[in-house]
């Protein structure tokens, strides 16, 4: 439903930050897209969401299509409006609104009332944390809460896909494992397809089934999430998992040679 | 100080802080939802004001058809500067926005000069002449007189209702609750899918209908001419003291501007401070700036430690 074919996005008119990324999320598909810092995970979602043309960036060349119709020229108003909502890096909330402000806000582009109590309460069954602390107000509180707050104003808009970026950023295990149940059974209970931005690449893995790996700008590596898992560079570079047994010096050799095959 | 005369200057005063209250809501509306000072409110007001006089001398039409067409040609105006001054500059800094609003304020000025020409022009009396006397109190020595203008009353009235009004609307209504989602993160605000564009030009409508009324409260007192927008610059200090924005701030500002500026006309006929009245709302601003920068009921930063 979700195809970014062979997209080019430039910042600032002369910064090339992604050459020629293609990806796809099928209906009710979690998809993964790993990789470093400054790899264009980021970019490449607000490539799709359109929050790009808010930071002076541009898809320059190829297309993003969204149940067929492309997307990659509105404003990002209007493609939340279709069903694509993105979580920004971050936990970026209102501060200053209260809890349950805060998740109404996600609802304001729908009109239907009943519907919307709803999902409130669905949001709260979700997290019954965020349901203690409706009234009080969001920039007060923990990274754990904000980030439950930011997925559930996501859910208010009925998404059909969610991209999520970095749900994990800066949280406890535990908090980590909380959040991403639930991301699982959103994607269950509700049939929402998620594209997952994440540096955890063990949990993004454990819990998508499909994967692309981005390097420099460019996908590098895709393929379901248990041949991934398995995969020689993925283990070393992302799981921290190493073959046992090897001398050290070996591995830096063949480290060195992976890498260079990644970046050319 | 004359303290038989004291309670009259400090109601007097507190009235008229009413229509200086309305010219800061609508500041603080604007604010709020695009973090745009409106240098341009005054003569948007003035513009405003004009038209309802026009509607209602020239065009002979009954008061409440006249203002109420007035009030719909501000709306009109506020969504026009919005379609066509502001946003070709989104994405620009904020500096350039607000020095766009300070052009905007000589354009309306010749606007208003071309239109209405510069002469001074009596406003129709909306209210009775005809005060209202407070029963007098004696304590003492001294008799308490109270008498009040009918003009000010009402718009220390309207001004109150204006106040209550848009505080249900910000709590309670959806859209109250847009705007107060844009006013904090525009980026956030349209990644949730809100409109942010329509949302300020309500902003600058509204911001406009709400000074206007002000302005014919204000011109209905005392006359109307280009310098009516001078007031804005009463109501700066107002918003400033009351915080940028907060709504409740922007009336409690403009009431203790009237009340600061109509307490130092009582002083004694020979003291020179009496003389200064006119700076007294500005020396509160440097005052409030420096002892507390976010004003009364400003937003503090959060900061999660």
């Amino acid at each position: 439903m979700l195809r970014v074919n062979n997209i080019e996005v430039v910042y600032n008119e002369v910064i090339l930050v992604l050459r020629g990324v293609s990806l796809a999320v099928d209906d009710g598909q979690i998809v993964t897209l790993l990789g470093a810092n400054g790899a264009g995970k980021t970019t490449t979602l607000k490539a799709i969401s359109g929050l790009l043309s808010t930071e002076l960036g541009e898809v320059t060349r190829g297309t993003i299509e969204f149940d067929g119709q492309r997307i990659d020229r509105l404003p990002p108003e209007e493609i939340v409006r279709l069903g694509v909502v993105q979580v920004m890096e971050g936990r970026r909330l209102f501060q200053h609104l209260t809890v349950e402000e805060n998740l109404l806000t996600g609802a304001l582009i729908r009109s239907d009332k009943a519907q919307i109590a709803q999902d409130l309460e669905q949001v709260y069954t979700f997290f019954p944390r965020l349901k203690d602390l409706r009234r009080r107000i969001a920039g007060y509180l923990s990274g754990g809460e904000q980030q439950m707050l930011v997925i559930g104003r996501a859910l208010m808009a009925r998404p059909k896909v969610m991209l999520l970026d970095e749900p994990s950023l800066g949280l406890a295990p535990l908090v980590v494992q909380e959040i991403f149940e639930v991301i699982r059974r959103i994607n269950r209970e509700n049939g929402t397809s998620i594209l997952l931005v994440e540096q955890n690449a063990q949990v993004a893995l454990d819990i998508a089934s499909y994967g692309y790996v981005m390097e420099n700008g460019r996908i590098v590596l895709d393929g379901p999430a248990e041949e991934l898992r398995e995969n020689e560079d993925i283990k070393e570079f992302y799981l921290g998992l190493t073959e046992l047994g090897q001398r050290k010096s070996y591995r830096e050799v063949k480290h060195y040679k992976r890498r260079k095959r990644w970046l050319g | 100080m004359n303290w038989a005369l004291f309670p009259q200057f400090f109601v007097t005063g507190l009235l008229n802080g009413g229509p200086i209250a309305l010219v800061a809501l609508g500041l603080v509306l604007i604010f709020k939802s695009s973090k745009i000072f409106n240098f341009a409110q005054g003569h948007i007001l003035m513009l405003g004001t004009f038209t309802a006089w026009w509607l209602l001398t020239q065009a002979a039409l009954p008061t409440w058809a006249g203002i109420g067409l007035a009030l719909v040609v501000v709306m009109l105006m506020g969504f026009a500067i919005e379609r066509v001054a502001l946003r070709p500059l989104v994405g620009q800094p904020l500096l350039s926005i607000i020095l766009m609003t300070l052009a905007l304020s000589q354009v309306m000025q010749g606007g208003a000069i071309l239109l209405f020409t510069a002469q001074q022009r009596r406003f129709p009396q909306l209210f009775p002449l005809e005060p209202y006397k407070l029963p007098e109190i004696t304590i003492g020595e001294t008799t308490v007189r109270i008498i009040l203008k009918q003009n000010l009353v009402w718009s220390f009235v309207i001004a109150m209702v204006a106040v209550v009004l848009f505080a249900l609307f910000f709590q309670y209504t959806r859209m109250g609750l847009a705007m107060r989602a844009t006013a904090e993160d525009h980026q956030l605000a349209r990644s949730i899918g809100l409109r942010v564009n329509h949302i300020f030009g309500l902003a600058w409508a509204i911001s406009g209908v709400v000074a206007t009324v002000g302005g014919i409260l204000l011109a209905s007192l005392s006359g109307l001419g280009l310098e009516l927008s001078i007031i804005a610059l009463k109501a700066f200090p107002a918003v400033l003291l009351g915080g940028l924005e907060s709504i409740p701030g922007a009336i409690i500002g403009g009431l203790a501007i009237g009340a600061i500026e109509a307490l130092v006309q009582g002083l004694p006929k020979d003291s020179t401070i009496r003389s200064m009245w006119p700076i007294a709302p500005y020396i509160v601003l440097v005052i409030a700036l420096i002892v507390r920068p976010e004003g009364l009921f400003g937003l503090k930063r959060i900061e999660r430690i």
